[in-house]
């Protein structure tokens, strides 16, 4: 068996990656929230990110925590796009349809990149890139606990926006009663792509964060979103506080698996939980409402 | 079903069969052979998600389901492949079953029902790629015994004619079920459950009928790419790249049609294959033109390739005094 | 024929029905009337299965039904159609009533006869091959008729068929419910058109509130004062009482 200061240490480690997926689930938990729709392009929009971020880092020098904030804007510019001249007017107002063209969109996305970049996997490394933190006996990676940091300032700017400015009261109220909305005056296109914008900006923080620790290839999105779906549906779809509990909780859950199981396992204990918990309770355990 | 259902059909299986006494190269053979396999896979894909409505993201996991329990019956207990073949099927149909009692029963729908199949094929993928019993990431390799009872042919074509075949009875398979009780209760489902139910359809077991079907004759692609291909692993078993293309086969060509899924498998895999000479060695470029052709279908024909189709012949013949079809009723 | 014993429906707080009791005997159009919200369509969801009762038991032809499943109710012969009209639209109007057709005659054939039949029954026979989403208001109200009377129930349950529709269009579905109850199909109608109710039913049920408030021929109940107060407010009914004197 193991120490438990090892299965602490995983733990601890899993809790700290479980906030950068906390961060890619807030996104797409954001526009499920509002336009009810399940993005399924959430993935393939990561890994443009992620390569963002790693061009800032080869061509450009540039630090990845620094290339976080031209990107927020530039993500959210891409998603605010998207929405308005693509899965929108292609969709038709329809379920079934937007899953559709998400799924063609992350189709094209994912190989445009596979045809540009190869299938190459492409890494990049800092001075902080293997940094530990030592907390007692335990030694935390430096940069995913300022991952962690990071994932709880902006979960706690995003509530910020949708509840103290004009701009979150028009999406909240758009999220509520679409038609109302609409008749008071809101312009709700707009603020379907505002929404999407934002899920999109998440996805640039969540992508500096994950590239000091972690590598980027054309694929490295599909890793993520089956993980960011098992996310969403346990906090709760649409729920900005599940989103950050429930990708703690996954975090910590994969680590252990991992832990336990091994590599090649690991990954299985989400997708039974994801299994589970939308056969049980697709409301999610930390959405409250039936 | 009337001569006026078996005809077309017929006629189609007649012509497609003549090729292989053109076509001799084995490229463009192999080129046949693997989209008639999408085509029958996507069949699968459209009783369930055409007739009934309900979008499964994971039919790899009948397709990867089909595949491993040929090989590994014929691999670890001696099996003959055509008893493979059959067990295959009952076990695509199996599946299919679990899966949508599971589902159904929790009422899944829409975006949630496409979500958990996505969920249930990562799992038998990852399943597939630990186990060693499936070979694990090594996969499985079927010896190469050509004989007919082996299910390998020294000719190609002969391949061809079988999938071909089988092609063409589900392609029956399909024109019965619209034809039927079971099909008008399926498409009431899919249009409106509560309505259906108020009907006195038993929605639940409609529903699981589909599954099974669906998943059944999807093993059945997937048992034949094993024994023609002769290698599987997980992740092309189990691969989301199958899931993909047997969804996007029949709602390019026409969701919830008899001929959609065939007509959709070879639209896209010529695209594909056009794309391939113009674009020469970029990697994923089929799959662009696969991505983007789905996004456009969605927006602008949403009845995929047969829906536009129709659409222009009856533009032709002049919407406006569009008089009562005698036989309009009996389907597209 | 049906016996709705005691039955309740609580959505969290809120009592939608509270211990209802009715019942029928076979034949003859019974009306259930009552102010918005009374919870009318939450009782005839129960009965026809899509809403399971929180206490209460219901039972048709003598057994007890209150646990089944809808289709199960269908089969047995109760049929309803739906307040907000439900058409399977991407289907043509002979093939929405095929659906319902097909619980009885396993063969296309007979259930497109069928369908055929009841389509010409309910006024429909011109527009068989019309998708269904293509029809007038008037149109698919006619088509729930059609599709509920396909089943061949015993038991046809009418949820404000007549609502949305214009005067004349009123005036042309009444014979064809009038034809439907000749036949031996027994109905229990919500109605809003008291002018219809009181041509059309023998019997009405009042319920206000979640509850049974009163029951008797339609000129009775009307005149009954908790009727009237459940309707107009509290009062009413001696206003109404004076007014009536006085124009007297």
């Amino acid at each position: 068996m193991y120490s438990p200061q090892i299965i602490l240490e995983a733990a601890l480690n899993g809790l700290m990656t479980g906030a950068v997926y906390a961060l890619i689930a807030l996104g797409l938990t954001l526009i499920y929230g509002v336009l009810h729709i399940i993005n399924f392009a959430h993935g393939a929009l990561l890994t443009c990110a992620m390569f963002a971020v790693w061009i800032a880092w080869a061509w450009l020098g540039m630090d990845p925590y620094l290339a976080i904030l031209p990107l927020v804007p530039l993500m959210f510019v891409l998603g605010y796009g998207l929405q308005r001249f693509v899965i929108g007017p292609a969709s038709h107002g329809d379920d079934g349809n937007i899953l559709l063209v998400t799924l063609g969109l992350s189709i094209v996305l994912e190989n445009l990149l596979l045809a540009v970049f190869q299938s190459d996997t492409r890494t990049l490394d800092t001075d902080y890139s293997f940094q530990v933190v030592a907390l007692g006996p335990l030694l935390l990676s430096y940069p995913r606990l300022i991952g962690l940091g990071v994932a709880v300032v902006v979960t706690g700017l995003l509530w910020l926006v949708l509840n103290r400015t004009d701009t979150g009261k028009a999406i909240r109220a758009v999220a509520k009663e679409k038609l109302g909305a609409n008749l008071v005056g809101i312009d709700v296109p707009h603020v379907y792509a505002v929404t999407f914008g934002l899920g999109c900006a998440c996805l640039a923080v969540a992508a500096g964060l994950l590239m000091p620790t972690f590598y980027v290839n054309p694929r490295i999105g599909g890793a993520f979103v089956l993980v960011a779906f098992t996310v969403v549906v346990l906090g709760g779809m649409g729920s900005l506080p599940g989103a950050l509990l429930g990708g703690l909780f996954i975090g910590v859950v994969e680590s252990l698996c991992g832990l336990f199981l091994g590599d090649s396992l690991g990954q299985i204990g989400i997708f039974l939980i994801f299994i589970a918990v939308l056969l049980v309770r697709p409301t999610g355990l930390f959405g409250a409402k039936a | 079903m009337t001569a006026r259902d078996l005809i077309p059909i017929a006629v189609l299986t007649l012509l497609a069969a003549l090729l292989p006494l053109v076509v001799t190269s084995s490229p463009v053979l192999n080129f046949l052979v693997f989209m008639l396999i999408v085509a029958l896979g996507a069949q699968g894909w459209n009783i369930l998600g055409g007739f009934g409505g309900q979008f499964s993201f994971g039919h790899a996991a009948f397709f990867g389901t089909g595949a491993y329990v040929t090989a590994i019956l014929q691999l670890r207990y001696g099996v003959n492949a055509w008893a493979g073949l059959v067990l295959a099927v009952a076990a695509g149909a199996a599946v299919g079953w679990v899966i949508g009692f599971l589902s159904f029963r929790s009422g899944l729908r829409g975006s949630y029902f496409a979500l958990v199949t996505l969920a249930f094929a990562e799992v038998f993928r990852i399943l597939a790629n630990a186990a060693s019993f499936t070979g694990g990431a090594a996969g499985l390799l079927i010896k190469l015994d050509v004989h007919p009872a082996n299910l390998q042919f020294a000719d190609r074509a002969v391949f061809y004619w079988l999938v071909l075949a089988l092609v063409a009875a589900v392609l029956l398979l399909t024109r019965w079920i619209q034809r039927s009780r079971f099909g008008a209760q399926l498409v009431a489902v899919r249009e409106n459950e509560d309505a259906a139910k108020a009907l006195g359809v038993n929605s639940l077991t409609v529903k699981l009928r589909a599954i099974a079907l669906s998943g059944g004759v999807t093993a059945l692609s997937g048992c034949l790419y094993a024994q023609y291909f002769l290698y599987i692993d997980a992740n092309i078993a189990y691969g989301s790249w199958i899931s993909v293309e047997l969804l996007l086969a029949p709602i390019i060509g026409g969701v919830g049609t008899v001929f959609g899924p065939v007509v959709g498998a070879l639209t896209l895999h010529g695209l594909g294959e056009v794309a391939k000479q113009f674009a020469g060695r970029i990697p994923g470029i089929d799959l662009i033109v696969f991505g983007g052709v789905l996004v456009l279908a969605v927006a602008f024909a949403r009845g995929g390739i047969l829906g536009l189709l129709e659409r222009l012949r009856d533009r032709g013949r002049g919407m406006v005094t569009r008089g009562p079809k005698e036989v309009s009723h009996a389907g597209r | 024929m049906l016996a709705v014993d005691g039955v309740s429906k609580r959505f969290g707080g809120l009592m939608a029905v509270d211990s209802a009791t009715l019942s029928l005997h076979p034949g003859g159009i019974v009306g259930l009337i009552g102010p918005n919200g009374a919870g009318k369509t939450t009782l005839f969801s129960m009965i026809s299965g899509f809403v399971a009762p929180t206490d209460g038991r219901i039972r048709f032809e003598g057994t007890d039904i209150t646990a089944e499943e809808p289709h199960r109710r269908a089969e047995r012969g109760i049929g309803r159609t739906f307040q907000i009209v439900q058409p399977f639209a991407g289907l043509t109007v002979c093939e929405n009533i095929a659906v319902g057709a097909y619980l009885r005659h396993a063969k296309r054939a007979d259930a497109t006869a069928k369908a055929r039949d009841v389509a010409r029954r309910v006024g429909l026979g011109a527009e068989l091959d019309r998708p269904a989403g293509r029809l007038t208001v008037a149109g698919r109200k006619r088509l729930e008729l059609a599709r509920a009377l396909a089943t061949e129930p015993k038991l046809l349950l009418l949820d404000e068929v007549l609502a949305g529709l214009n005067p004349s269009e009123i005036r042309d579905i009444i014979p064809v419910i009038r034809g439907i109850r000749d036949e031996g199909v027994t109905i229990l109608m919500i109605e809003h058109v008291m002018q219809a109710v009181m041509n059309l039913c023998e019997r009405v049920y009042v319920l206000a509130q979640g509850r049974m408030i009163a029951e008797g021929p339609p000129a009775v109940v009307c005149a009954d004062t908790r009727v009237i107060e459940a309707y107009l407010g509290h009062g009413a009914a001696d206003r109404l009482k004076a007014e009536g004197a006085a124009h007297g």
